[in-house]
């Protein structure tokens, strides 16, 4: 009986966590829609610190992680085009796929890292601390006072970010391409004939909507910390981990209707 | 007006699957300091709970000022009721200050410098003007639990509930904060439900007193804390008394 009494119980208790998260997701989407409503309610102070946090403080690992995926993307794909004569396309190769895909993703996943991960942090030290149940019996309902600050600045930072991976990314590339002898202004011509407005606005309007999944989930693994010694370490990993496979999910599910819908 | 301010019929206290306390009956009268007392673990914390609102009663009617609670009487009632919960739950970003001016900018059409005058006034109340400007993390657990008072106090509610406001003060901060709920008591005329098991505050401060027991899971007594003293036969009310008492003797 033990397998199936183990098997039962986990089961239990995904879907308690999924109908949880489904009420913290409905919860989020009515205050959303109330503070649209009302918006004098919004705490912009709480929001500019989150977003000063999430962006400014952000920019020199994310700048850093994009410059090192450009050169290697760079290295990976001449060592191939090389072969054919072509590795001036590299630039077009870099500048479709940081535009479109890996800008936006991979900048999600540092914010998934560093800000996820803070945001689940904050949010489970308040709740051990009964700082949350000192919001709600004073009639502030955490999920306006706490997540929603922390939801428009991850939106607001990810394009600021993910516009500043891209164009280190492509620096990167345009120094392969450099030492491969493609003088730099024939690198970033290439670069504008494939970059279009829609390319570079789909890529930073996909990176907003990661940074709402990854704070959604950060936010989501601080209210449900746990009391016990290691609750909020486990509420940052949760975040995590979960930010990162919520965006993992959510690419492949928009990679699939850009295919549909021929974008 | 009805004298009693809360009252609690046939409550069963606890958890979704996890009844900690039966057919729990009281009501605390306006203006009184009533205490919830009894051993570690014996549900006080979760009574408190139901009264204030977080967690829904498992059994029973429990009314509030006249309602019960529900999504629609939730706000009227969070604006009754001001709360200290045992450590100070002051927001740690926040100034002693700004931890007392906040629910008078969510709750009050009050300009700045008028919400900023009655912030002071009540920093002055519970004896922390001189520390209004600095964070919690600045100040000691006795300072924390005067500056949770004081933010419980900001919307004037009718019921203050201080949960377990002696743990981890000394014996002096400690009847520095019984007598300051005296002051307050006495000044405001609000009502106090404390939870505690501290037996020199409940003699000092308490009206009456409402008595848990872990092992039989329910209520074992109520009344003033010097009839149950001295007339109660329930060998655990004397046992825990008694004890206090020679506690108090070796004091």
């Amino acid at each position: 009986m033990k397998p199936f009494e183990a098997v039962g119980r986990r089961a239990c208790e995904y879907a308690a966590s999924m109908r949880e998260n489904l009420a913290f997701l409905g919860e989020t989407t009515v205050c959303a829609l109330s503070i649209l409503a009302r918006p004098r309610r919004f705490r912009l102070g709480d929001s500019a610190l989150a977003f000063e946090r999430a962006s400014f403080d952000a920019l020199p690992v994310t700048t850093g992680i994009g410059f090192l995926l450009g050169l290697i993307l760079a290295f990976q794909s001449a060592a191939a085009l090389k072969m054919f004569g072509v590795e001036v396309y590299v630039s077009d190769l870099l500048a479709i796929a940081l535009f479109r895909e890996l800008g936006p993703l991979v900048t999600a996943i540092v914010l998934a890292g560093r800000t996820g991960s803070a945001f689940a942090a904050e949010i489970g030290a308040m709740k051990v601390n009964e700082e949350l149940d000192a919001l709600t019996t004073m009639g502030l309902p955490p999920v306006r006072f706490l997540v929603m600050p922390r939801v428009v600045a991850a939106v607001a930072a990810m394009p600021i970010l993910t516009i500043f991976a891209e164009l280190a990314g492509l620096i990167g590339g345009a120094i392969v391409l450099r030492m491969m002898n493609v003088p730099p202004s024939v690198f970033w011509r290439h670069v504008a004939d494939v970059s279009t407005v829609f390319t570079i606005s789909f890529g930073l309007a996909k990176g907003a909507f990661f940074g709402a999944l990854v704070a959604i989930v950060g936010c989501a693994a601080g209210m449900r910390t746990k009391s016990t010694a290691d609750g909020v370490g486990r509420a940052a990993t949760s975040a995590v981990v979960g930010g990162i496979v919520s965006i993992a999910v959510a690419d492949g599910l928009l990679a699939y209707l850009c295919y549909l819908w021929n974008i | 007006m009805s004298s009693s301010i809360i009252e609690l019929e046939h409550v069963d206290a606890g958890y979704p699957g996890a009844v900690i306390l039966h057919d729990v009956s009281f009501e605390v009268k306006r203006g009184e300091v009533f205490i919830l007392l009894g051993g570690s673990g014996c549900g006080k914390s979760t009574v408190m709970k139901h009264m204030i609102g977080l967690n829904p009663v498992l059994a029973g009617t429990l009314r509030v000022a006249g309602m019960e609670w529900s999504a629609k009487t939730r706000d009227e009632l969070f604006h009754k009721i001001g709360v200290m919960y045992q450590s100070g739950a002051l927001f740690g970003a926040m100034t002693c200050l700004e931890n007392v001016m906040l629910p008078l900018e969510e709750f009050t059409r009050l300009r700045r410098a008028e919400r900023r005058d009655r912030a002071m006034s009540l920093l002055a109340d519970v004896g922390l003007a001189d520390a209004a400007d600095k964070l919690p993390s600045e100040i000691s657990g006795g300072m924390k639990k005067r500056a949770a008072i004081a933010r419980a106090m900001a919307l004037d509610p009718e019921i203050v509930f201080l949960d377990e406001p002696s743990a981890g003060l000394d014996p002096i901060s400690s009847s520095a904060l019984d007598d300051l709920v005296l002051k307050l008591r006495e000044t405001k005329g609000m009502t106090f439900v404390v939870v505690t098991h501290e037996l020199p505050s409940i003699f000092k401060i308490a009206d009456r007193a409402a008595m848990f027991d872990k092992a039989r899971r329910g209520m074992i007594a109520l009344g003033s804390p010097s009839e149950l003293r001295e007339k109660s036969e329930d060998p655990f009310v004397r046992k825990f008394f008694n004890r206090g008492e020679s506690h108090g003797k070796s004091g």
